[in-house]
């Protein structure tokens, strides 16, 4: 039962950070608390929440943040781009002694043998219609 | 002779890397692979160890059971990690006492003693290379593995096209698994545009082929080598020939349940599409890497090769077990 109260909790905590990135991926300028909130209205959400789930960001690397007067601004470390780009260079890039992490599904070939596979498949594909 | 069957595990591994009929029994052939990576890493340890503690025999009659039992440790501890360091270092230092209470004893030191703590000394270091190299791989894997999670949490997506799979948005027509007990399907979306229904669902399930055989298992001890070997070539050809089985194996399991022609496609496009984009040094680099391995699978797929005959798939299994036990008894038996 434990368990299964933890992992609601934490599948709730993931789904909020993935809410409030979103959030500040939006945005143009650095945002605090209480602005990540108000554009999270509809989940209504405590001000302690947001502000927890931002402190855990901020933990793990994903946001910055500044003091500006009394409130803390905070703004995303990276582009989402950078992100995504970053997620598949690891994959792209499993070749060799980086292989067991992860498991791809084809490698990419150039030169003659792309040439060579491509002819290959439009004679597959061709032969699918016919 | 444990350094003869060594170095007849590196031939024998090179002639394995050159071999066609691997490719008809990809699981026969991965088994091989395996005994002969333990069989050489026993025997290399061994030999040294042996050597260096070879001189206990003659030096004084009791150290023999002493010695052997440091040996056994040190068999035992290739198995169970830190636990044989200690053995060999147990070996070494009682052997280092024997020495200095003989030299002082008889008043000399000759040059085979001394080549013998460090034949020792190198076995220890071996062992200690062997156990931390596969424990900073495994390491290496996790931390990755985490970080994918972590990021694939906050900005992959669900897609009604491919069920139970990740999409995240990039243009390259890519897909991986990110394997572990949270295990994950990643295609990106570039796959997503550029592979047909039928062609995605043989993607799926070549991929969780992948992730419910734990391959990932399979290739990391390899990998592992790998990173301890980075100059050899023999290392390099192992590890990029089981990779090579082990996306057989995936086919294979996956023809099973989707025609293959479908996935034979699939392979062909993700593979060709490399060329209208290419993110800084990755697509390059994973280039000649990849050479003939698209065209050996998409060939296999489509005019499957016989499998081995039962009697070669016996002596290949036979082989192994003699891989791995020669060297196993070698060390066990007292000297």
């Amino acid at each position: 039962m434990l368990i299964v109260a933890y992992c609601e909790y934490m599948n709730r905590l993931g789904d909020l950070e993935r809410a409030i990135m979103e959030v500040l991926w939006e945005s143009r300028d650095p945002m605090t608390v209480r602005q990540v909130g108000a554009c999270l209205i509809d989940r209504d959400l405590a001000h302690t929440t947001v502000m927890t789930v931002l402190d855990r960001l901020a933990k793990k690397g994903f946001v910055r943040r500044q003091r500006a007067g009394r409130a803390w601004l905070y703004r995303p470390a990276e582009s989402r781009e950078a992100y995504v780009a970053e997620l598949m260079l690891t994959a792209l890039d499993q070749t060799g002694d980086r292989q067991a992490a992860l498991t791809r599904f084809a490698r990419s070939v150039s030169g003659a043998e792309a040439e060579a596979l491509r002819t290959a498949l439009e004679t597959l594909s061709g032969a699918d219609r016919s | 002779m444990l350094g003869a069957f060594a170095v007849a595990c590196v031939l024998a591994a090179q002639l394995l890397a050159g071999a066609r009929w691997s490719r008809r029994c990809p699981v026969a052939t991965i088994v091989l692979w395996q005994a002969l990576g333990l069989g050489w890493g026993l025997a290399t340890v061994g030999a040294l160890a042996g050597f260096g503690s070879a001189g206990l025999v003659t030096a004084s009659p009791p150290a023999t059971g002493l010695a052997g039992t440091g040996l056994a440790r040190s068999t035992l501890g290739q198995r169970f990690g830190q636990a044989g360091i200690s053995g060999v270092a147990a070996a070494a230092s009682e052997r280092a006492a024997r020495l200095l209470l003989g030299s002082a004893a008889v008043g000399q030191w000759d040059l085979l003693a001394a080549l013998r703590l460090l034949s020792l000394a190198a076995s220890m270091v071996m062992l200690a290379l062997l156990v931390w190299v596969l424990a900073a791989a495994v390491a290496a894997v996790l931390r990755a593995r985490h970080r994918q999670r972590t990021l694939l949490g906050l900005l992959a997506h669900d897609d009604p096209k491919v069920p139970g799979a990740l999409v995240v948005d990039h243009p390259a027509a890519t897909a991986y698994c990110v394997p572990g007990l949270r295990s994950a399907i990643v295609i990106s979306a570039g796959a997503l545009d550029l592979l047909d229904q039928a062609e995605l669902a043989a993607v799926l399930a070549h991929e969780r082929a992948h992730l419910r055989a734990r391959h990932d298992l399979v290739l990391l001890p390899f990998t592992a080598l790998l990173r301890a070997f980075r100059w050899s070539a023999t290392a390099r050809a192992a590890n990029a020939e089981v990779a090579l089985l082990v996306e057989m194996l995936a086919d294979d399991r996956a023809r099973k349940r989707r025609p293959a022609r479908e996935l034979a496609t699939a392979l062909l496009r993700v593979g060709v599409s490399g060329g209208g984009y290419a993110p800084v040094g990755a697509l390059t680099a994973a280039g000649p890497a990849a050479n003939g391995e698209l065209a050996a699978r998409v060939t296999r797929l489509l005019r499957p090769p016989p499998g081995l005959p039962v009697a070669a798939v016996i002596v290949i299994g036979l082989a192994a077990a003699i891989l791995v036990l020669t060297p196993a008894t070698a060390l066990l038996l007292p000297l």
